[in-house]
């Protein structure tokens, strides 16, 4: 029962997350094998959004929380890395294919 | 969170879409990839400046610092690392990903304590963070052979669905007596971190992309379920959107190995206990032959198929490779490469590789367009390739990769396989291709090697 609650106030989060996994379905479908690895450390990169929460976790700890800001600090460097090491590596990957045109 | 703020994520969220979009097609990934880099940057600044909280300056500074370094080691880290590397670099930044979730999930239980629906949520993000984190660091280690490939404790399917559904009967216990305590909190993070080394422990070989993928797609999961704790869409969307496209990734993978999914998630995964032990003794012999025998061979073929392996990224001898082809080329000699959708460690590793070294990508056929073309070529060169070619697939239904697509390079005259010992692959199977009359093993390392039937071919 909790859970329809939860369904029926969370009715546009509910939305979004079915429409999204359409969305992550219909734009990846058939990727040619060439990209399979540039496509996975794309992905990858964008998985590092949960620097977000990591951010917020900082931004809303009470500021005599250490622990709170500590865990958070680290979560915050762990997704970075996430972030820019994923976006680069794609990149330089990428780089390689394009050089291959001229 | 300010107006402001709301367009930012909105905005970011359709630069993933397009981001992710445009890296699915050659012409437009390297923008699509930008793209996505700098919706996540404007998130990221956002976040940060534009939350209407009253928070002291000294915790801007932390965060800046924070970013500041993470920023400044995953760039070294990318730029600097070698290409072969790559397939355990993209397990690593991932682990990441899942150990940031874990801790905000660690961070954010002692806040909702009595909330179900939040506990439910930070439950998910602990356990399936942690999994994605010990998981990819295990890949890791696999991937760069600090750890051995397959490490398979007795009944080891059953101990992995045992674990698994205690996690969630756990989960499930914390959520529905919303107990705070952090005994609990801390038994179920260690619980989930040892999932995931037990998860990935026994799977290697030809299995390695698909669990790669898996557990691509789980950090997304990972950082939807968090994105759900704040509410906040731009993490929700991005989430979902790393979490499907993993998956169908990880079902073309699937796919490419004939097995399903809930094979790869409930065991039968990564083969069966009793694969080891094949018929070895029918096999009959193996024949060895020399660089110039294989290089007078190949200079009097007409066509040729390279078929590259793991073997050639660990002896890092794509460089040499492409040049072995564009000499075999100059002497009138067609070659092409034929690649195996799970070849390597990572989906697409070989691709990559190739790329690298610069082989044009019409030379690189895939699995079903190549098959055919077998039966009239003159020369197979295996390198480094082992379980993608081996015909047990077709005739042992005891194997482990019984019933998995292969490339059937037995339909041609020759097959020369290097290979830096007899040892089996990365599967632990035996290959009776290597016993084929019309096989012939060239041993030693992939890079000499092929080094060695260029400086034959130049004096032909």
């Amino acid at each position: 029962m909790k859970i329809l609650e939860f369904i029926n106030d969370n009715l546009d989060l509910v939305y979004i997350l079915i429409l999204s996994v359409f969305i992550g379905v219909e734009v990846i479908k058939n990727i040619p094998a060439v990209l399979h690895t540039p496509l996975m450390s794309g992905a990858n990169a964008l998985s590092g959004v949960v620097i977000v929460g990591a951010i917020l976790v900082m931004l809303q700890a009470d500021p005599t929380d250490y622990i709170a800001l500590t865990l958070g600090f680290i979560a915050v460097v762990l997704g970075i890395l996430n972030v820019v090491g994923g976006f680069v590596v794609t990149d330089r990957m990428l780089q390689m294919f394009k050089k291959k045109k001229s | 969170m300010t107006i402001t703020l709301s367009i930012i994520y909105l905005i970011a969220s359709i630069t993933f879409i397009f981001g992710l979009k445009m890296l699915g097609h050659p012409e437009t990934a390297k923008k699509g990839n930008l793209i996505a880099a700098a919706g996540m940057g404007i998130a990221i600044v956002g976040t940060i400046f534009l939350n209407n909280l009253n928070v002291p300056t000294f915790v801007y500074g932390l965060i800046l610092t924070a970013i500041a370094i993470g920023t400044v080691m995953g760039w070294l880290i990318a730029v600097k690392v070698e290409m072969t590397k790559m397939p355990e670099l993209v397990s690593l930044f991932n682990g990441f990903g899942g150990a940031s979730a874990t801790i905000i999930g660690l961070v954010e239980f002692s806040k909702n304590v009595g909330d179900t629906m939040q506990t439910t949520t930070t439950m998910a993000a602990i356990i399936i963070g942690s999994i994605t984190f010990s998981g990819s660091l295990v890949a890791w280690a696999k991937l760069n052979g600090r750890m051995k490939s397959l490490i398979r404790l007795p009944k080891y399917n059953l101990i992995n669905n045992l674990v698994a559904l205690g996690l969630i009967a756990f989960g499930a216990y914390i959520v529905y007596t919303g107990t705070d305590s952090l005994i609990l909190l801390y038994t179920i993070l260690v619980a989930a971190l040892a999932y995931g080394v037990l998860f990935v422990i026994p799977i290697g070989g030809a299995d390695m992309p698909v669990v790669i993928s898996l557990l691509n797609s789980l950090t997304g999961i990972a950082a939807a379920i968090t994105g759900i704790l704040y509410t906040n869409m731009v993490m929700l969307v991005g989430g979902i959107l790393v979490g499907s496209a993993g998956l169908i990734l990880t079902i073309a993978m699937c796919k490419a190995m004939n097995r399903s999914l809930t094979s790869v998630i409930f065991g039968t995964f990564g083969g069966s206990d009793d694969a080891v032990s094949g018929p070895k003794s029918e096999l009959g012999d193996i024949k060895s032959t020399t660089a110039s025998d294989v290089a007078i061979l190949m200079n009097y073929s007409q066509r040729v198929i390279f078929v590259p392996g793991y073997g050639l990224a660990v002896a890092q001898a794509q460089h040499a490779i492409h040049e072995l082809e564009q000499l075999l080329e100059s002497k009138g000699v067609e070659v092409k490469y034929a690649i195996h959708p799970v070849a390597g460690r990572m989906p697409g590793h070989m691709n990559v590789l190739l790329a690298e070294s610069n082989v044009d990508y019409d030379k690189l056929a895939e699995m079903d367009d190549v098959n055919p073309e077998f039966k009239n070529t003159d020369v197979v060169f295996v390198v480094g390739a082992n379980d993608v070619v081996n015909p047990a697939a077709h005739n042992d239904p005891s194997s482990p990769i019984f019933g998995m697509p292969i490339l059937e390079v037995v339909d041609a005259k020759q097959i020369i396989v290097n290979k830096r010992t007899m040892n089996p692959g990365y599967a632990g199977i035996e290959n009776e291709l290597f016993y084929n009359q019309k096989t012939a093993m060239l041993f030693g390392d992939a890079k000499k090697t092929i080094q060695t039937l260029i400086a034959e071919l130049k004096n032909m």
